[in-house]
């Protein structure tokens, strides 16, 4: 499939990526080879072969649904940028 | 005596005699690390300092009674993409550049248990995705043998700071070589558990799926020892499987007698290196006359496979990556206003090329129209991939492949990302599957760099790859003859 500059910009946008000019024809070069490479999986004889879902067969693991508390709260917003009363802080959502 | 030359079990052994002390071996790799690591660069995080305090500390419980175990006061490694509680975990990224991790990985959790102590937190690919430890953002590893070509990656730090005897063993991860091919490279030990076998819990996500950690040692025996430590069910893991405990160590019969394995004609064919070839088939004359049946095996897998696995990995990683943000934690640009604008600013700074392009790519086969054509396709032929394991192992216990394609090849040599993943074509269908694979040396190439021989079993046959592993290493005594010369 050939992708055009504009499904790039579109699929970093749902990314969450800004691309520079040089890094759009970079990477759109790039994705179509390594998209023409995967499409080789489109040879393989998969009729009524079903998909994988996970790794192995185990399902529904139920645990019990406890709470565990977490005391270290300082551990956990030292990598924050901004924090505020023991709260991640951010900018204002609604404009 | 060189206190960094030994195995762990030597270690063990001479801990027993009381012929050494935990402090002279911390000591000793403090050592090593000062005289040898500015040659291979494999470290982001040196615990040097800490781990002389820490062995003392660790004395005193012997000596009170408070720790038993045979691992106590044995120094390791761990890569950087293991969470290390109040220790840096970079993750190979700017992107992770300082985060410090609030809690211990279920993994470390194990070896703290034990007594082990930390040297400190080794070089990947970033985000462990690469076959070079060349993506990492943080530092360039160097192979021990060569300083001039690559360690393997995308655990290129764990692998090289075994074979430099900067730590005496090391974790890495492998989603789809990242244990097996960088140990090829560096001549030693790694085996990539099957999936399920170890928690994942505090290993940052790569392809949830696919990754599994894993030991990475100088011989078998010292990675039988170490998955005792880390195998087993975890509740902090839902996919961590429980089954009974095995001691791998018991698994070491060093003998392969009737043993049946399959050397599939496809992972011999274009492509492999012809020295890399003929070491694997003095290796398999050797297993012949180990008294093992050999018999050659149809698995044209590893084109599919590969193509699976990008679309699989790239598709988990464009998820997975979804969660670094800046807001939390990770890096956080100074541009940009609104909450949108901070998103993408933030990631658009910290990730690297390689983590971008993989996150384009997973997010595309995943988006609407394109679903169907190459995810749903890629899972498809993971089934089939995994049948046709399956029906090798219906009548052979092991399978025989090159652990890579080529002996490690120089900085800067591949010319696109799509060469770059072919260097895992014969790894990656392990993960595929979700098998174990081990890699161990079977010899050197012209230029005197390493060669790996990849040996996988049918799910949970840990022992079965160890045991063939280990009747091998014990007939041939590969790090009797060869050692890494930090060639320049």
């Amino acid at each position: 499939m050939q992708v055009s500059r504009e499904q790039l910009l579109h699929i970093a946008n749902l990314s969450r990526l800004n691309l520079k000019d040089d890094e759009i024809d970079n990477y759109l070069e790039n994705l179509q080879e390594i998209l023409t490479f995967a499409e080789k999986v489109n040879n393989a004889p998969t009729d009524g072969v079903d998909e994988t879902i996970g790794a192995n067969d185990n399902y529904n693991v139920f645990r019990k649904d406890e709470v565990i508390p977490f005391e270290d709260k300082e551990a956990l917003l030292q990598n924050a940028y901004s924090q505020e009363r023991g709260m991640f802080k951010i900018p204002k959502v609604i404009q | 005596m060189d206190i960094t030359e030994l195995t762990v079990h030597e270690l063990q052994d001479k801990l027993k005699n009381k012929e050494i002390t935990i402090s002279e071996i911390t000591k000793a790799y403090s050592d090593r690390i000062k005289e040898k690591e500015s040659d291979v660069d494999a470290f982001v995080t040196i615990l040097a300092d800490e781990a002389i305090v820490k062995s003392r500390k660790i004395e005193e419980k012997i000596n009170n009674g408070e720790l038993k175990s045979s691992f106590a006061g044995i120094p390791i490694g761990i890569k950087d993409n293991m969470c290390t509680k109040g220790i840096k975990t970079t993750c190979g990224s700017k992107m992770l550049e300082n985060f410090i991790a609030p809690y211990d990985a279920t993994i470390v959790e194990r070896l703290n248990k034990e007594g082990m102590i930390n040297l400190g937190k080794l070089n990947m690919d970033e985000f462990a995705m690469g076959s070079s430890t060349e993506n990492s953002a943080i530092k360039k590893t160097k192979n021990p043998w060569n300083l001039n070509t690559v360690p393997g990656g995308s655990s290129g730090g764990s692998a090289a700071a075994v074979a430099a005897n900067l730590v005496p063993w090391a974790l890495g991860s492998d989603t789809g070589g990242s244990i097996r091919q960088p140990s090829s490279f560096c001549g030693v030990v790694g085996l990539k558990p099957t999936y399920g076998l170890v928690s994942r819990y505090g290993l940052v996500a790569y392809a949830s799926s696919l990754d599994q950690i894993g030991p990475i040692t100088k011989d078998v025996r010292d990675c039988a020892m170490l998955l005792n430590v880390l195998a087993g069910r975890d509740e902090k893991d839902t996919t961590s499987i429980d089954r009974p405990k095995v001691d791998y160590v018991e698994a070491l019969k060093n003998d392969v007698k009737g043993l049946k394995i399959a050397v599939p004609k496809e992972f011999f064919g274009e492509g492999i290196n012809k020295e890399v070839k003929a070491k694997l088939e003095e290796a398999i004359a050797k297993y012949k006359e180990l008294g093992a049946e050999v018999e050659e095996v149809s698995l044209d897998i590893a084109e599919h496979a590969l193509a699976a696995y990008y679309i699989i990995a790239c598709a988990e990683a464009s998820s997975n990556l979804g969660r670094f943000d800046g807001i939390r934690y990770g890096h956080r640009s100074e541009k940009g206003e609104t909450l949108r604008d901070i998103y993408f600013n933030s990631r658009s700074e910290g990730f690297g090329p390689e983590v971008k392009r993989r996150i384009i790519l997973g997010t595309y086969v995943l988006s609407s129209g394109y679903y169907d054509a190459y995810y749903k396709k890629a899972q498809k032929v993971r089934t089939l991939i995994a049948n046709k394991f399956e029906e090798v192992f219906k009548n052979h216990d092991v399978i025989l492949t090159p652990t890579s394609p080529t002996t490690a090849f120089e900085f800067n040599s591949k010319s696109s990302p799509l060469e770059m993943y072919l260097a895992d074509i014969c790894t990656v269908s392990v993960n595929v599957a979700g098998l174990p694979g081990i890699s161990i040396p079977c010899g050197v190439d012209g230029k005197g760099m390493p060669i790996g021989m990849q040996l996988i079993g049918n799910k949970f046959q840990e022992e079965t790859i160890l045991n063939v592993a280990y009747t091998y290493e014990q007939a041939t005594n590969f790090r009797a003859n060869y050692k890494p010369e930090f060639k320049k």
